[in-house]
């Protein structure tokens, strides 16, 4: 008896001890390819180019981002990329929110026809219109403008199916009153929904954010002039520049771009990780 | 502010509108019902209004529009065009490269679609176990998912460099060689798809896990009791319960690995020998490379139809299936 209880403990420490192991070598996957680009954008060409591969630099050396700065005016990527990733999400969180506000709390004959044709969006990628969206655009004469980089992609299909699922659990009986106080539906959505919706729409905005700031064909495709590219698109100039690539300062350019959204997402993990999961739970 | 206005008594607002009665409790109700149709038109436009021209100036409309380009042979930017009826659905489907587009595309969905899967439930079901870290790690393993796929892919591109890269590097110390990633078809498609997997397996992982969280666990305990061992109570407790996830998995990683450009372009640019064009690359290589716009379209149609289709699969598959 004693002996089998003894033989079961080992075997479930076995089992814990294989579960570490596979956590670890879960995380070293992640992190090794990350830890790779680091490490690259502060070595020189003699520590880059070697074999057998040399793991740590010699130095904490800059000059990469030094010429990945002087190669292409990343100061001008950074504010693009603000810019459209800033008045982006705003305006399509704003929509979303409307948009269900007027398909939840609305009087109106075609409300589930209008819901549909938001929802059935979701079915249409964006790059399979890419073609006619360019003609409009360019047809506009907004290529190497902020409007052409972001009108396109601004209306929300599935920000307003999340907000619909949400707004439908919101207890009625405070709408009611506001309602009875006169308050206008902008004052009652505006006053009363949007602060009791902060924690959905504080996680929505997020992945609206996150996705708005990657966003890398459209922007690819409207602008061609350096000075109004975004972060993606920008990054690629230090591609092959000389036909070879220089990985010390393309490593350089990739740490610049992608650590602050990792400093974000560790920040507000918890945030970003409802929002992700939300679409999954409600739909 | 709001609270003031929320405590503001009824008279202020009956004396606000003189023309309308005072109203109690249900009364508001009628009283909504009875508004003029047009203030309710005019409020709804207002509301969604914006939205949904959106929806239709930018997805819609083009929707439309893509399906008569592709009757076209038209180049983009060019002033003229000639009505061609399906001459480029013909040429698409019997060009010599179609077969390989369609093979690329078919590997990569299922590979990523697939392997995605299995590797995220798996994932999912290490950081559901009771052991120290596992919230770290679950941060750690979703952080790629929100990195800019372009960089993704710049950043595994010196991973993979043959010479300098550190996969080599690990190759050659068990022994191996380093295949020629980037210049062999036969490997540069495989590339491609652990990067893609890399990038979004944490995002399935993270689904997964949420669904796992929400079976009791007097659910695993009672089958265990039971006498079953770990995988007979996975296969016959958890995997059921985890059907309609797998459903809504199953439809967000197609579109999504149907749609990915980002990866392809920083890497590969679709070579080596067309050996990572999938039907979403050609579409953009196509239109805006070649400059053919109309065949472009008409990729772009058969592509737009087969996901509607495999949607459609999906949907009557899970209202037999998934019904608890």
């Amino acid at each position: 008896m004693g002996l089998q209880v003894q033989e079961r403990v080992t075997v479930k420490q076995r089992s814990r001890a294989g579960g570490y192991l596979m956590l670890l070598l879960a995380v070293a996957a992640m992190v090794l390819p990350l830890a790779w680009m680091m490490l690259a954008s502060f070595k020189d060409r003699d520590e880059i180019y070697t074999v057998p591969i040399q793991w740590l630099p010699a130095s904490f050396d800059l000059s990469n981002y030094a010429d990945a700065l002087a190669a292409v005016p990343f100061g001008n990527f950074f504010i693009n990329s603000i810019i459209t990733t800033a008045v982006g999400a705003t305006l399509k969180i704003v929509l979303a929110l409307t948009t269900a506000y007027a398909v939840v709390f609305l009087e109106f004959p075609f409300k589930k026809f209008v819901f549909g044709l938001v929802v059935f969006a979701l079915l249409v990628p964006q790059q399979i219109v890419i073609i006619p969206n360019y003609t409009l655009i360019a047809d506009l004469g907004w290529i190497n403008t902020y409007q052409g980089l972001i009108l396109p992609g601004l209306a929300s299909a599935f920000g307003t199916f999340l907000f619909r699922q949400h707004f439908l659990t919101l207890p009625v009986s405070i709408l009611e009153a506001a309602a009875l106080d006169g308050a206008s539906h902008w004052t009652r959505l505006w006053r009363f929904v949007v602060p009791i919706s902060s924690p959905t729409i504080a996680a929505v905005a997020l992945v609206s954010i996150v996705s708005e700031w990657n966003e890398y064909l459209w922007p690819l495709l409207v602008v061609d002039r350096a000075e109004m590219m975004t972060l993606p698109v920008g990054l690629t100039l230090l591609q092959n520049n000389d036909g070879v690539t220089n990985w010390g300062v393309l490593m350089a350019g990739t740490v610049l771009i992608t650590v602050p959204v990792l400093i974000v997402f560790f920040l507000l993990q918890r945030r970003i990780v409802t929002g992700l999961t939300s679409g999954a739970v409600t739909g | 502010m709001a609270q003031l206005a929320t405590l503001a008594p009824p008279p202020a607002r009956t004396a606000g509108r003189p023309d309308k009665p005072p109203v109690h409790g249900a009364g508001g109700q009628a009283l909504r019902k009875r508004r003029t149709p047009w203030k309710s038109w005019l409020l709804f436009l207002l509301f969604a209004g914006p939205n949904v021209a959106l929806l239709v100036i930018f997805t819609y409309k083009p929707l439309v529009q893509s399906l008569q380009y592709s009757l076209l042979q038209w180049n983009i930017g060019s002033a003229t065009a000639r009505f061609v009826g399906l001459g480029n659905y013909t040429a698409w489907f019997t060009d010599p490269t179609t077969p390989n587009v369609v093979r690329v595309t078919v590997v990569f969905t299922l590979a990523t679609v697939a392997g995605g899967m299995v590797l995220g439930l798996s994932l999912a079901l290490l950081l559901n176990r009771k052991l120290r870290g596992t919230g770290m790690a679950r941060t750690v393993v979703v952080a790629p998912y929100v990195l800019s796929g372009v960089a993704v892919g710049l950043l595994w591109l010196f991973v993979f460099d043959p010479n300098f890269g550190v996969l080599g590097a690990m190759l050659k110390a068990v022994g191996l060689g380093s295949p020629d990633w980037y210049n062999d078809p036969a490997w540069a498609l495989p590339m491609i798809i652990v990067v893609y997997l890399w990038k979004n397996t944490g995002y399935v992982a993270l689904i997964y896990l949420a669904a796992l969280q929400a079976v009791p666990r007097d659910l695993f305990e009672a089958a265990t009791l039971d006498g079953a061992g770990p995988f007979a109570s996975f296969r016959n407790v958890v995997l059921p319960l985890l059907g309609p996830t797998t459903f809504f998995l199953s439809v967000t990683t197609l579109l999504s690995s149907l749609q990915s450009f980002d990866i392809i372009q920083a890497m590969t640019q679709g070579g080596p020998l067309e050996g990572t064009t999938t039907m979403m690359y050609q579409i953009y290589q196509e239109g805006f490379a070649t400059g053919r716009a109309g065949y472009s379209s008409a990729i772009a149609t058969i592509l737009f139809l087969v996901l509607l289709a495999i949607t459609a699969v999906q949907m009557l598959f899970i209202q037999k299936k998934v019904h608890y």
